[in-house]
């Protein structure tokens, strides 16, 4: 961008461990999304270092960070990302493609696996634009699962969704933290941080709070205790 | 990522955007079948030619006297007539030559009953038709020595056609400017010449009897002989030079006769028709060349529409050269495609053209591997600048975009 140099982030150090449900929060500019691209190795921090599964990423190249992405993280975006045009078990595949490790039966063969374990087996068919909003947000939890990452980074992954989708999602990722998966998550919204084990607060690219969530909400509780969805009866 | 596998990633691509793809191979095929077509062209008129030089005789050698300049300026006469006894005196003393008649022709029409042939006359002696390639159908070919100026003749199978509808020639009498001429022999069919002319559309009669009877001259107008072999051409004609010079006792520098050898006159006409094809073919090339830059052009609209594609493929593991390889794929895919369909149609207009406007075309296998090769080189060059464009996209940025 500019000449001018910012500090996106600074000083800010913390640990992530194995089986952890992390939420990351921070208003807009905090360097929250600075942050999310340093943890999922698509930029590199100007100084300090970052260690992912024991493996220094600082000085490593383009092909170099390609890779550990390819095989130990999976990405959950805002606005889903899924090609268009293409149906669900192909999306889910698609991270498998770039692992020339994986025959394409494996391929497959995992791509179900995953997109079972986000209910969605009977869309896999589907276009993305015969899906709902949370159902597509489901096959890209799947395609973020298929390379069994060490971390998924999810990023704002319910923004786009109504309240009850959201807790729908979230109820996966829940799900997901129990079977021992690795979760980052960020947002902004405060209810959604309830959801997970631990909060890191960001401000103005400072660490502000880390703090262990004594009291961790049940997204399925949550979910059924909204009021049912609005119907038009007439009086 | 297994090329297997980024070649199914392109062609769904491509089937993606059908009417897209389907525009930017057609600027290829018509650029492949302009110049599969050109090509074809420029090779089936230098066939032509070579068959037609072959049908003329092979290493024929023609000689006739300078032109003559009257009235100019001139104080010295260059120019000689041929005779009679320079044909012996080649014939006799030459040893590059194979064979060797005069040629004296008489315009006119040639008459049996009812039917007429406006075909030429021509005063031949007996070598002319191994000279010509020509050989005896029926009957037999006059002899120089006993055939002197005798009324007789031999004919082509226009002439028969033409005059002896009900056939057998043979024994038969032709009228030529009223004079009768006896048929004595029919000439193999040769079939015509793309310049037009009809190789069977001839009578032959013995040289001495049109000097006698039809033209009342003893100067020949041209003399045809045929070297011993392909590479003689130019000892025989100085070796007939020299005969002739000699008989004469010619000192003076410039040569009292045109010669002509066939192997000149190929290259004068090829040169000429490798000329109009060479221009031919880079017009062609020309359109092959913005076929490319079409495909270039696609290419980059491509990248910039899909940039938020590239972006979700770094992000799940894609390399820059994973990316890069996707889209020189397409390219390649595309101007191969239209290669391929290119080169179909130029061969099905070459076909075509043939047919329909018997032109001589000749689809050459150099030219559909040249052009297939070309292809493959268009898709990889036009493909590379908006593939690396791709490669190189920051994986944060490529996401955002919209």
């Amino acid at each position: 961008m500019g000449d001018e140099t910012v500090h996106a982030l600074r000083g800010v150090s913390f640990d992530i461990y194995p089986g952890e449900f992390v939420t990351i929060m921070g208003t807009s500019g905090s360097g929250k999304s600075t942050m999310l691209n340093i943890l999922g190795c698509m930029d590199k921090p100007t100084s300090g270092e970052y260690i992912l599964d024991g493996q220094h990423t600082e000085k490593l190249k383009r092909d170099a960070l390609a890779k550990i992405r390819s095989k130990k993280l999976g990405f959950v975006f805002q606005s889903y990302n899924l090609l268009s045009r293409t149906t669900a078990i192909e999306n889910v595949e698609l991270p498998l493609l770039y692992n020339s490790s994986v025959s394409a039966a494996e391929r497959h063969r995992r791509a179900i696996e995953a997109l079972k374990m986000v209910g969605l087996e009977s869309r896999m068919n589907h276009l993305p634009n015969q899906l709902s909003g949370g159902q597509q947000q489901r096959v890209a939890i799947a395609r973020a699962l298929v390379n069994d990452p060490v971390i998924i980074l999810a990023d704002e992954a319910t923004g786009n969704l109504d309240t009850r989708t959201s807790y729908e999602i979230m109820m996966i990722f829940q799900e997901l933290n129990r079977q021992g998966k690795t979760i980052a998550f960020v947002t902004h919204e405060p209810d959604i941080a309830t959801f997970s084990g631990r909060t890191i607060t960001l401000r103005d690219g400072l660490l502000k709070k880390d703090v262990k969530n004594e009291n961790v909400q049940d997204a399925k509780a949550a979910f059924e205790a909204l009021p049912p969805p609005e119907t038009f009866e007439e009086e | 990522m297994s090329p297997f596998t980024l070649i199914k990633i392109a062609l769904k691509a491509l089937l993606r955007n059908r009417m897209r793809t389907f525009l930017s191979v057609l600027g290829i095929v018509i650029g492949v079948a302009a110049v599969i077509a050109m090509v074809a062209m420029g090779e089936g008129s230098r066939i032509s030619i070579k068959e037609q030089m072959t049908a003329m005789g092979s290493n024929a050698i023609i000689i006739m006297p300078n032109r003559d300049r009257r009235g100019g300026v001139q104080q010295e006469s260059t120019s000689e007539l041929l005779e009679e006894a320079d044909i012996i005196a080649i014939r006799e003393n030459a040893t590059y030559i194979n064979g060797v008649s005069p040629m004296m022709t008489v315009g006119g029409q040639a008459i049996v009953g009812n039917n007429n042939s406006p075909t030429t006359l021509s005063g031949i002696s007996a070598d002319y038709l191994k000279i010509r390639n020509y050989e005896i159908e029926d009957g037999v070919m006059f002899d120089d020595v006993t055939d002197r100026m005798s009324k007789v003749c031999v004919i082509g199978q226009t002439v028969v056609k033409n005059l002896f509808p009900e056939g057998d020639p043979i024994g038969k009498t032709i009228r030529y400017k009223n004079i009768p001429l006896k048929v004595i022999g029919t000439l193999k069919a040769k079939g015509s010449g793309d310049f037009g002319q009809d190789n069977d559309d001839v009578i032959f009669t013995p040289y001495q009897t049109v000097m006698r009877r039809f033209s009342a001259t003893t100067n020949i107008r041209q003399i045809f002989a045929n070297s011993i072999g392909e590479g003689y051409a130019e000892k025989a004609t100085e070796e007939i030079m020299g005969i002739l010079k000699e008989r004469r006792g010619w000192t003076k520098p410039v040569d009292p006769f045109r010669v002509f050898t066939q192997e000149e006159m190929i290259q004068t006409i090829t040169s000429t028709s490798d000329m109009i094809s060479l221009v031919l073919t880079i017009i062609a090339g020309i359109s092959l060349f913005v076929g490319g830059i079409g495909i270039m052009n696609i290419m980059y609209v491509s990248v910039t529409e899909r940039t938020k594609e590239i972006g979700l493929r770094m992000a799940i593991g894609a390399r820059g050269k994973d990316i890069m390889f996707q889209f020189l794929f397409e390219s390649v895919i595309i101007s191969l495609l239209g290669g391929v369909i290119g080169i179909a149609l130029g061969i099905a207009a070459s076909e075509i053209v043939k047919i329909a406007f018997n032109m001589p075309m000749s689809v050459s296998v150099t030219s559909v591997i040249v052009s297939f090769a070309v292809c493959f080189a268009t898709g990889v060059f036009f493909g590379w600048y908006p593939a690396r464009k791709a490669s190189r996209l920051d994986p944060i940025e490529a996401l955002r975009f919209e």
